[in-house]
């Protein structure tokens, strides 16, 4: 594989980075800050004794007119990619974001539209080289509208209406779009949150979606016991829906 | 957009004795650990080393920052942030050939918190601490600024930090240098002790002869027969004595969920069983194993801590200095069967010469290590080996203390002077602090 990944950082993001790097993938990293892009690429070409030294180039999701460059230094440094994972994304609770509108719009700017632009981006390189890999970061969040994440919520599932769609249409042409959906998963970004049962790891989803990836599922939710908590959440009448505060 | 964890949580340390606190769980240690009063990694400490004094102290999690920085394969020097983990280490680097210098009897703790507790291992004769092999560290102090030390630079904060429990300052990032190693095999022999007086005989006759050595003891056994156990010496395999394949990884199973307080701890009962299966079959018995279950026999089982139930455990872990002989030894295990409540289990080991740590626990002489279930005796139990302690002129480990009486503690170890005078220049305030050390150095509650 070589693998561009945007999020690669932090959370699940550098666990999928480690998981593919240590065994002996070819990464690139995409994100914000670069002290934080640098160490985490020394990190990466430390873990495989034949790693090359790891790439990095910065990539603002707010900022997309950066994105086209960004992608052109990944491609020149591996050669060509063939896998893109994402996993960068906002987020802020409910509260917070209806305390703020601005706060709001960046979300879902980021969250939606210009994720939506960069797998865009991403999807004409692999078509045109014949496919590849896409992994997006969704979440069980977008599966049905809920009171503690309505907005943040109503980002992934456009997001993840995307990438089914994508799915639908490119899978014939050779592009392998695979929806992650993860569950409560113990990482920075859920620091101030009190963790429900199955809350997962970090390594635990990293290795579950460089499976996902190998046998091209187009679907993953992780830990995988959310897929049947969301199956649950589905099809919970309105009027539950509107009491309950899950 | 640092969110405050729900104020509700508890924060326990490995013994689960519970206090109310919350962690702050980020990458970026350098931003998190601003203002922060106690760091903490993986809380494999036994007692409250890791615990804050109060549940609104700004404690730091350090587990996601576990990143390498640096490796050179020609020397083994390698840097780290603090909170990645040893396993983490072992299974990058073992197969490339390396090993940490110094590990101690489980994987599940993070680089800086072997740092802060200046931990041993099975090679202490050999190797001393694990701070021995520490190069470099780069620290968050209290008064928010970052500093760079070595043993040449600010050596006075190096060799406090180096089993300063934490104290002195964040430890953000830590160089030491792996060791090679001739295969990923361990050459093991065991042998069958029949008393006390044998054990210490046999550590001390197999400390020339093996990098590696401890025994594990039959606390139950009296009389004649008191010390009876198992002495385990070891060293890395040669490539011609390896078995072809690399080890297989371990496989881990999670104890569920917590058994009754009544359950005896289901690993020390397999260990005992397995150790009254050795008294019947070998005297000695020579093998090549997997470094897994030579290092590192209880992690087979994640969270094996839930076998005490919901009362929570402590391990008393002290070393009685070689010139109190063997009689002092004997003394103490007498006195740790008739005071009771301890695991039919004990750990015991022959420790080499004292390290640089200002507050680092071994010394020369024998350690010995038991976990007891807390039960309304625990006190009375810690304060009569203190005192044993103290009049034999040995010391307590702090990172499996939670009992120890500030008083106690004190007419213990000397060195704690010295260990102040390091607050007193770096922290003056005394802002850096956890329940442990507002216990035992009376700092504010
Ligand atoms: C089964 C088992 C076997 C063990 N065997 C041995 C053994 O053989 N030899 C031995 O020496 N020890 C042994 N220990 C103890 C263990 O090695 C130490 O408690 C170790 O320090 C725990 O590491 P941790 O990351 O979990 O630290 P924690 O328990 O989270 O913290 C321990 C202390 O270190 C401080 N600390 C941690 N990280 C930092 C940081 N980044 N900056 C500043 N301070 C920090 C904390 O404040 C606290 O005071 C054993 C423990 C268990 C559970
Ligand atoms: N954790 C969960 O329980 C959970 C549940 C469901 C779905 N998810 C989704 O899973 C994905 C990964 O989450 P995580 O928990 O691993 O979180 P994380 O550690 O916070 O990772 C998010 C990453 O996104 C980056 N980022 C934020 N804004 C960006 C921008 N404008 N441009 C570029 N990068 C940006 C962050 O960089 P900085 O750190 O530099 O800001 C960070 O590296 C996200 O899409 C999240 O929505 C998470």
């Amino acid at each position: 594989m070589k693998a561009v990944i945007l999020g690669g950082t932090s959370g699940m993001g550098r666990a999928i980075a480690q998981r593919l790097a240590e065994r002996g993938d070819s990464v690139f990293l995409l994100g914000i800050g670069e002290t934080d892009l640098t160490r985490s690429a020394a990190d990466l070409t430390a873990r495989h004794p034949t790693q090359a030294s790891v790439g990095h180039a910065e990539l603002d999701l707010e900022k997309p007119e950066g994105f086209s460059s960004a992608l052109d230094a990944a491609d020149s440094a591996l050669g060509g990619f063939d896998t893109v994972v994402v996993t960068a994304a906002l987020f802020a609770s409910q509260d917070a974001l209806e305390a703020d509108i601005e706060l709001t719009r960046r979300l879902v700017t980021v969250n939606y539209a210009n994720t939506v632009v960069f797998c865009e981006h991403v999807r004409k390189r692999l078509l045109s080289r014949g496919g590849g890999r896409l992994t997006v970061f969704s979440s069980v969040a977008g599966d049905r509208g809920r009171k503690p994440v309505a907005i943040y919520g109503s980002a992934k599932a456009g997001l993840s209406c995307y990438l089914e769609a994508m799915d639908h249409k490119y899978n014939a042409a050779g592009l392998s779009v695979l929806c992650v959906k993860p569950g409560f998963v113990k990482t920075g970004m859920t620091a101030g949150l009190k963790p429900p049962p199955f809350a997962g790891e970090p390594v635990q989803v990293a290795r579950d979606v460089v499976r996902a990836m190998d046998t091209r599922k187009p679907v993953l939710y992780t830990p995988g016991m959310w897929a049947l908590v969301m199956l649950v959440i589905r099809w919970l009448p309105r009027f539950v829906m509107r009491k309950i505060n899950f | 957009m640092q969110k405050l964890p729900p104020p509700e949580s508890m924060l326990t340390g490995w013994g689960r004795l519970p206090m109310p606190g919350r962690e702050i769980l980020a990458e970026n240690l350098e931003s998190i650990t601003r203002g922060a009063v106690l760091s903490r990694g993986l809380g494999r400490s036994y007692g409250d080393s890791s615990l804050p004094a109060q549940a609104s102290d700004r404690v730091v999690a350090t587990r996601l920052a576990n990143r390498i920085l640096a490796f050179d394969p020609k020397t083994g020097v390698i840097r780290v942030e603090a909170g990645i983990a040893l396993a983490e280490l072992n299974r990058l680097f073992m197969p490339q050939g390396f090993f940490s210098p110094v590990t101690p009897g489980t994987k599940f703790v993070t680089i800086g918190g072997m740092v802060a507790c200046d931990v041993h291992g099975k090679n202490h004769h050999c190797e001393g601490t694990f701070g021995a092999h520490v190069r470099w560290l780069k620290m968050r102090l209290a008064d928010d600024s970052l500093i760079e030390c070595t043993p040449t630079e600010h050596g006075d904060l190096f060799y406090g930090t180096i089993g300063g429990m934490g104290l002195l300052g964040h430890i953000l990032e830590v160089e030491f240098r792996l060791h090679t190693i001739s295969s990923p095999w361990v050459y093991m022999e065991s042998e069958r002790v029949h008393n006390i007086d044998e054990f210490l005989a046999a550590l001390g006759k197999a400390a020339p002869a093996w990098p590696m050595t401890m025994g594990w003891i039959d606390c139950l056994s009296r009389g004649s027969s008191m010390g009876r156990g198992i002495l385990m010496a070891g060293r890395w395999a040669k490539p011609e004595e390896a078995k072809a394949e690399p080890p297989r990884p371990a496989i881990q199973k999670t104890l569920p969920f917590e058994l009754p307080n009544w359950a005896l701890n289901p690993l020390t009962a397999k260990i005992f069983n397995s150790l009254y299966y050795w008294q019947h079959v070998s005297l000695h018995a020579k093998a090549v194993v997997s470094p897994e279950p030579f290092f590192y026999p209880l992690d087979a089982i994640l969270e094996w801590n839930r076998g005490y139930g919901s009362r929570g455990f402590t391990q008393y872990q002290c070393v009685l200095p070689r010139q109190a002989g063997p009689e002092a030894v004997r003394a103490f295990m007498k006195l740790l069967v008739q005071l009771g409540g301890a695991s039919p289990l004990c750990v015991i080991k022959d420790c080499g010469p004292e390290g640089k740590g200002v507050l680092s626990f071994p010394l020369e002489g024998t350690s010995i290590a038991v976990d007891m279930a807390v039960s309304p005796e625990i006190q009375r139990i810690v304060d009569s080996l203190n005192e044993f302690v103290i009049a034999a002129g040995g010391r307590i480990y702090l990172t499996k203390d939670r009992f120890t009486r500030a008083d106690h503690y004190r007419a213990m170890d000397p060195r704690v002077d010295s260990f102040l005078a390091l607050r007193e220049t770096w922290d003056p305030q005394r802002r850096l602090r956890s329940a442990q050390s507002v216990r035992l150095f009376g700092d504010k509650a």
